[in-house]
């Protein structure tokens, strides 16, 4: 265990993953605390509109006098609740069909590989954007909505994992003495598939970051006044060029955070299995 | 050949007719009744009723779905809530628009992404190794659509270098259409000012939606020629006197190449999904401009049939890709 | 002997690894005279694979060459730039058969195109614009059928022992002077293994080549190779002409390797013992761990090499002692 550390540890872009997501993590906790004017969610201050960065507006205001930096902090609070809860969920609906498709084979398993084939024969955001619109338009819709489209990423690896260690002895042994298949699954095969999960959902919550932007831009994610990344350069749109920093801080935001994710999870990915570099 | 063409085909049946069903399924058993919507808020019962008898909401569902079924083979999506003219029509109009930009982004990417990967590999752990590898993690992390405001921001407003949206110069005016892209159209009508105007507007979109795809060959080229640099031919190939620049470029390229080819497949689903935004920002008039139009104005059947056609074509490419995957590599050849 | 086409002296070469520095080669001295094909045995690990990457130039970015030379044609190769060594050497003046025909040649080309590519770069002038002819001459000469046919195969479709002619055609097209070795005959059954040795002895007879021919097999070496020379642990222990180390060896190592041999062993032991890790070799005398007539002097300072009879060379001062009974398995 020692030894998996200290080699994660010399890998230095993984690190510095780790510390971005750590600190985004610790951002989004305390983001009101953080925040050096909170009231910027909600609050408007039509005296200080457009105003450019300074010592007062880090990052400046945007059109309806609020401090942008203090709207970015909030909007980190924002953006690693929405990517946990879609995740998570996906985790909780993919994970346990890639473990059944993968143990007990037979028509269950090409039912669920084929359900799995069809959502995934459509790239998400299309998929999303087609759920979404269908929907009351929302926060809410939109996590729903990319939750719903994430799964079939985790049942697949799990899928392969799953059958990979269906043949090992060790699950042989248990069915020997007769463990139940809900056992077997669930406490023996799923620990041993942890690692590629942990990867999957790291790098998933990157890619959930981006996607909620985009849906958060297009309208059909987050709503005024929310201090979502996406929206926020949605808004900005139509003050360019002269107010560049209202575009431009939620944009690095999104790339900084989405960076941290990317960098720990290939650093995680390295760590379980070096071949499983291909993969997205 | 044939044969894997048409086992492959077949293959990419069941995916498409699970697509139909749930893009059908998505129409009925999502809260919003159908009839309600298409009726407007301020409708009464009888003309919901109405409407509901009209397109045949009143039917069995298995009944719905055979006639769906039937429409889509034939072309027929249905009419645009918004426009009320048939959906299929404004596909046809925007698809090559979105295809162009989808192709001329990936040409980019290629150009470039294999080239960086490949010294990236060659010079493995030195200077240009490092510069790449940040780089290709950030292109990945990028918000497309926020990185085409960025490039607006700096190429169309700032240093007025290059235009700031559209697909060609309103006062130049399309080339007459032979296959729907502007760069060959224009080349083919002999047309100069409308090729270069056509490059000064692709020029923006087609980087954004270059940037991840890049990032993604390159990184996969790296991986593939790290990879293939290792195996014994390559040992050999030094051993017998082969030059090092035609062992790298030549030799080692095509090995791993093949990798990086295969991923073309899912940068196609990724790219569609950019295009959506960036279309919109640059007023690119091709499908994704469309769908997001679609979204704003709740045009439920024409969104659902730009997914049904974006799965289509998916599927296609993979079925491309793995075409030229067998063209690359014999041995793959042999097993179909 | 002043006339060799190749002199290797004093080489020693070490390779850098995570857990230290690797003294891959400490002492090894080879030499192989014009015409003659000459053996170099040892066992897995001794260090013969890398004897001809560092012969070739071919040495893997972490190894080096820490002292001795390689003279071939009077130019001392350990010493040549890189360029020059693939613009001159390789391929073009000394060829190399590998030891894998599997793995060996590229998956993706034709086997015609990846020849060609090496006379493309080291063919001799007069053969301009001939390359291919001669290459289905040469395909011909090592009886692969249907020559013309063949080149535009791909790898996968010939068998093993095929593969293994097509490398043996790819290393003279260029008509080198030296042909180099790499155990070419492990990854093939008895009865190719045989085929291939035999066309390897009529190949070096009928266009006048030297030979350096790598094994770890005693019984291939007594076949096909003129001379042979032992090694362990990276060093060389001892050389002579084949039929005076077979039935003469002197050094100890090789006595018993001999002894253990197939055809010679009496039971199923093998050397006591096993091969040192490089890196963390024994001083003086690699072998003196394992060695049955060993002393305290053995473990202090390298054997100087003594000449038993002419051109033949042991690195063991106490070579004419009998092996103790009960000790050869």
């Amino acid at each position: 265990m020692r030894l998996i550390a200290l080699k994660f540890l010399r890998d230095v872009p993984a690190v510095m993953g780790l510390v971005i997501v750590l600190f985004g993590l610790f951002v989004a906790v305390f983001a009101t605390e953080l925040a050096p004017h909170p009231e910027a969610a909600f609050q408007s201050n039509l005296l200080a509109r457009f105003k450019p960065p300074s010592a007062e507006f880090w990052f400046g205001t945007d059109n309806l006098g609020r401090d942008i930096f203090s709207r970015v902090v909030l909007g980190t609070r924002s953006a690693f609740v929405i990517a946990l809860t879609v995740v998570g969920s996906a985790m909780l609906i993919g994970v346990p069909l890639g473990l059944f498709a993968g143990y007990l084979g037979g028509w269950r398993s090409e039912l669920i590989m084929r359900v799995t084939d069809v959502v995934l024969a459509v790239p998400q955001l299309i998929l999303a954007l087609a759920l979404a619109q269908l929907m009351k338009p929302g926060l809410s819709t939109a996590m729903l909505a990319l939750a719903l489209t994430y799964w079939p990423f985790f049942t697949r690896t799990v899928y392969a994992e799953t059958r990979r260690l269906r043949t090992s002895l060790f699950v042989e042994a248990l069915q020997g003495v007769g463990a139940s298949t809900a056992r077997i699954v669930f406490l023996h095969i799923l620990p041993n598939a942890a690692s590629p999960i942990i990867v999957r959902a790291t790098i998933g919550m990157g890619f959930t970051i981006l996607t909620a932007a985009v849906l958060g831009f297009l309208g059909v994610g987050a709503t005024p006044p929310d201090p979502d990344w996406g929206l926020a350069i949605a808004e900005s749109r139509k003050f360019l060029p002269e107010t560049w920093w209202f575009a431009t801080f939620p944009g690095l935001a999104i790339l900084i955070a989405v960076l941290g994710f990317n960098l720990l999870g290939d650093g995680l990915r390295d760590l379980v299995d070096p071949r499983l570099r291909r993969s997205r | 050949m044939l044969l894997f063409l048409i086992r492959r085909l077949l293959l990419a049946i069941p995916a498409l007719l699970g697509l139909m069903v749930l893009t059908f399924v998505l129409v009925r058993v999502v809260p919003a009744d159908p009839a309600t919507t298409l009726a407007g808020e301020t409708a009464t019962p009888q003309q919901v009723q109405e409407i509901r008898r009209k397109y045949g909401f009143d039917r069995p569902l298995y009944e719905q779905f055979a006639i769906y079924v039937g429409q889509v083979a034939s072309g027929d999506l249905g009419n645009s809530v918004f426009s009320n003219r048939p959906v299929m029509d404004d596909v046809r109009r925007t698809l090559p628009a979105t295809l162009e930009l989808i192709v001329v982004s990936l040409l980019l990417a290629a150009l470039i992404g294999i080239p960086l990967g490949t010294l990236s590999a060659v010079h493995h752990n030195g200077l240009l190794d490092h510069v790449v590898r940040v780089v290709t993690v950030g292109g990945l992390a990028v918000a497309s659509f926020w990185f085409a405001i960025m490039l607006q921001l700096l190429f169309s407003m700032e240093l007025e270098w290059l235009p700031l949206r559209g697909r060609i110069g309103v006062n130049i005016g399309a080339p007459p259409s032979v296959t729907g892209f502007f760069l060959v159209d224009s080349l083919l009508a002999g047309h100069w000012d409308q090729f270069v105007s056509s490059l000064r507007h692709i020029a923006l979109p087609a980087i954004t939606l270059a940037v991840p795809a890049l990032a993604t060959i390159a990184r996969f080229a790296r991986v593939g020629v790290l990879d293939t640099m290792q195996r014994d031919f390559v040992q050999y190939e030094t051993a017998v006197g082969y030059p090092r620049h035609r062992i790298v470029w030549i030799y080692v390229l095509r090995n791993s190449v093949i990798a990086a080819v295969t991923q073309i497949g899912l940068l196609f689903g990724a790219l569609v999904s950019s295009a959506v935004a960036v279309e919109a920002i640059f007023d690119w008039p091709g499908l994704g401009s469309y769908a997001v139009q679609a979204i704003l104005s709740s045009d439920y059947k024409a969104v659902l049939a730009v997914t049904l056609v974006v799965g289509v074509i998916y599927a296609v490419i993979n079925i491309l890709v793995d075409l030229v995957h067998g063209l690359l590599d014999p041995r793959v050849a042999e097993q179909l | 002997m002043s006339d060799a086409l190749l002199k290797v002296s004093n080489l020693a070469v070490s390779i850098r690894g995570d857990e230290g520095t690797a003294r891959i080669l400490d002492r090894v001295d080879l030499e192989i005279p014009r015409g003659r094909i000459v053996g170099v045995v040892g066992e897995s690990g001794c260090g013969k694979s890398t004897l001809i990457k560092a012969i070739l130039g071919v040495l893997p970015t972490r190894a080096r060459i820490d002292a001795g030379d390689i003279v071939f044609e009077g130019r001392d190769l350990a010493k040549l730039p890189p360029d020059v060594l693939a613009r001159e050497v390789r391929g073009a003046a000394i060829g190399f058969i590998p030891q894998d025909p599997f793995l060996a040649l590229n998956p993706v080309f034709r086997v015609g195109t990846q020849m060609l590519e090496t006379m493309r770069w080291h063919a001799p002038p007069q053969w301009k614009g001939r390359h291919r002819e001669r290459l289905v001459e040469l395909l011909r000469a090592v009886q692969v059928p249907d020559p013309e046919r063949a080149l535009e195969r791909y790898p996968h479709e010939f068998s093993g022992g095929q593969r293994q002619r097509l490398l043996i055609a790819a290393a003279l097209s260029c008509q080198p002077r030296l042909l180099i070795a790499d155990e070419p005959t492990t990854a093939l059954d008895v009865t190719t293994q045989q085929q291939v040795l035999m066309l390897l002895r009529n190949l070096v007879a009928e266009f006048d080549l030297s030979m350096l021919f790598v094994t770890h097999d005693f019984g291939v070496v007594a076949q096909l190779c003129d001379e042979v020379s032992v090694i362990y642990a990276g060093q060389t222990v001892e050389a002579a002409p084949t039929r005076r180390l077979i039935d003469e060896a002197a050094h100890p190592y090789a006595r018993l390797l001999l002894a253990c041999h197939p055809d010679r062993a009496t039971d199923l032991g093998g050397i006591p013992g096993s091969v040192p890790s490089p890196f963390a070799p024994p001083q003086g005398c690699r072998f003196h761990p394992r060695c049955p007539i060993a002393v305290a002097d053995c473990a202090i300072a390298r054997p100087i090499i003594e000449q038993t009879s002419e051109r033949h060379d042991v690195a063991c001062p106490r070579y004419r002692l009998p092996l103790p009974q009960g000790v050869t398995p």
